[in-house]
């Protein structure tokens, strides 16, 4: 005679228990999730708080007033910003997409792998290390610190960000779309650049801007590169340029040629000077860079969402 | 109960041969995928491919265009004629066998561009500029992948927002846009609806007027309702595809020569 497990277990006190164990799983899952965005938003709200007050035209449209003075801006800091991610974008972003077009065109050959390999490897060399290649090879070189060899090495910082964040984002367009071309006769080269590239663009975009996020942020390997120059002003650099009938090449090398400032560099060094005065500015400087990297999100994310509607109706 | 299938008329006798395989083996590497496949694609019919999964019928299609060359280590041995040319002979242009002898995809593959540009993607990869010229060629086009209808008054939107059946027949419309000889059709109907099923071999029916057409399918119904001649594959010992049986559609399919296609249409296995 079988006896029913029933005779055994006592269903309600079970089922009990179960929606117990269910309901505290979830609230601790849920706790995590509070716990996981405290530390944004307290940044955000600190940094708000201690920076927000202090931003005003001045900030963006003045170079910063001598040490000890009130007033004045970070200028040279946002165009020092703004001319090395800038040449840093030109440099990364056309290798790195070159070169993600070739891991996805021949995936297993030796380059690649070595390719790879080397661009794991250089995603891991912690960001002094660049900076210093950087003094080795540009700055002692050329002798002096330059614009230019901050914008080369917030490039080798951006490569491997852009480069892999693209090759994923490559894979992902269905294998079908590239032959789909290359069954019409398409070569490769137009395959990869008018089907394959259009079909990615919105990864590849959201890579560009995590990689240009990321140049954005780096303050140790401008230290040995770009020095920091409280007086860099292109402005003042192309009326210059103007006045003494300097050619555009001039110009160029003087903006790109001598020592500038970015914004993590401003922040760092005006952070520890015992004048009130600097620490403010440093706080205004915190809150411009986290609006800018927010704001890039943003963008990124708007565009996506633009692109998507526009592909998938 | 069976549904009564009613098999296309088929007489061999004054039927040209666009394309020919002649001892065709495909190898991946070390792996050989077809063997000793010798067999005729007759102009302006319609040609199935049918065997059990993995007997090579992808790779047997793949090699009428050398879609194959772009897999690292596939290789040829053998022959595809096409109007009696090797195309795999030394010195023969890839881009232009592909221009002749078009594909069309399991998965409908609309380039992320609007409708226009899809159908208009061929012809201007060959050099045409004309918009009026173009304007005509998308129209002719799409009307002839019975789309024209649907989509006359969105042909900026993009290709990717339409429903599957459509996209299946937008990348047809884009590969007879630059007016090949042969379509290749890689099951081009497995990933799609019933209706959508059968609108589209409505129109393999009314291709086959202008195009000789050769399709690979998993479903004997599907072979039976569309093709005139069917190829039968299946698998050795050492899972190479050979053929077993090659004939008129009818023929196959009420009177098979061999058993092995008899186990299979009758559905003993596969």
């Amino acid at each position: 005679m079988n006896e029913s497990i029933y005779n055994h277990i006592d269903l309600p006190s079970n089922y009990r228990r179960r929606k117990i164990t269910n309901a505290v799983m979830l609230s601790l899952t849920g706790l995590t999730v509070v716990l996981a965005v405290i530390p944004l938003i307290w940044i955000t709200v600190y940094v708000v708080m201690k920076g927000g007050r202090y931003i005003n035209l001045d900030l963006f449209t003045r170079l910063p007033a001598p040490m000890g003075m009130s007033g004045g801006g970070v200028l040279h800091a946002i165009e020092g910003t703004f001319v090395m991610v800038t040449l840093a974008s030109l440099i990364a972003i056309p290798l790195a997409l070159l070169a993600a077009f070739y891991l996805l065109a021949r995936p297993n050959t030796t380059l690649a792998h070595a390719l790879r390999f080397s661009t794991d490897m250089l995603a891991g060399i912690p960001s002094i290390v660049i900076g210093l290649f950087g003094y080795a090879v540009i700055v002692v070189t050329q002798k002096h610190f330059s614009a230019f060899a901050g914008g080369v090495v917030l490039a080798i910082i951006m490569l491997p960000v852009v480069l892999r964040s693209a090759e994923e984002m490559l894979k992902l367009v269905p294998g079908e779309m590239r032959e789909g071309a290359l069954a019409l006769g398409s070569p490769e080269w137009m395959a990869a650049l008018k089907v394959v590239l259009p079909a990615a663009a919105e990864g590849i975009i959201t890579g560009i801007m995590l990689g240009i996020a990321r140049a954005v942020g780096e303050t140790a390997p401008l230290l040995f590169t770009a020095l920091g120059n409280d007086n860099y002003e292109i402005g003042r650099i192309i009326r210059d340029g103007i006045h003494y009938h300097q050619s555009l090449g001039q110009i160029l090398s003087n903006i790109f040629g001598q020592p500038a400032d970015a914004l993590p560099l401003t922040l760092w060094k005006y952070a520890q000077q015992p004048y009130q005065e600097r620490v403010q500015l440093a706080w205004a400087v915190a809150f411009v860079l986290m609006v800018l990297a927010l704001g890039l999100n943003v963008i990124a994310r708007l565009w996506l969402a633009y692109r998507r509607r526009k592909l998938y109706g | 109960m069976q549904p009564q299938i009613a098999f296309q008329q088929t007489d061999t006798t004054d039927l040209a041969v666009k394309m020919a395989l002649n001892n065709l083996s495909v190898y991946y590497k070390d792996f050989r995928a077809i063997k000793d496949i010798t067999l005729p694609v007759y102009e302006h019919r319609v040609t199935a491919i049918i065997g059990p999964s993995g007997c090579g019928k992808s790779t047997l299609l793949r090699a009428l265009n050398r879609m194959n060359d772009l897999i690292p280590g596939a290789r040829v041995e053998g022959e595809v004629l096409l109007d009696g040319e090797n195309i795999y002979a030394p010195g023969q242009d890839v881009v232009d066998i592909r221009r002749r002898v078009g594909m069309v995809f399991q998965r409908p593959n609309p380039f992320p561009m609007s409708v226009y540009d899809n159908v208009a993607f061929g012809p201007r990869l060959l050099g045409l500029r004309k918009k009026a010229v173009l304007d005509e060629i998308v129209e002719r086009s799409l009307r002839a992948a019975a789309l024209w209808d649907h989509v006359k008054d969105k042909l900026g939107q993009s290709g990717m927002a339409l429903s599957g059946g459509q996209q299946q027949r937008l990348c047809i419309a884009r590969a007879i846009a630059v007016e090949p000889e042969v379509i290749l059709m890689d099951e081009p109907t497995s990933a799609l609806d019933p209706i959508a099923t059968l609108n589209i071999e409505d129109l393999i029916q009314t291709l086959k007027e202008n195009f000789t057409i050769v399709i690979v399918t998993h479903n004997m119904q599907q072979a039976a309702r569309i093709s005139d001649f069917t190829a039968f594959l299946s698998m050795d010992d050492d899972r190479a595809g050979y053929l077993v049986e090659f004939g008129p559609t009818v023929d196959l399919f009420t009177n098979p020569k061999e058993k092995l296609t008899e186990d299979y249409i009758t559905g003993r296995f596969g």
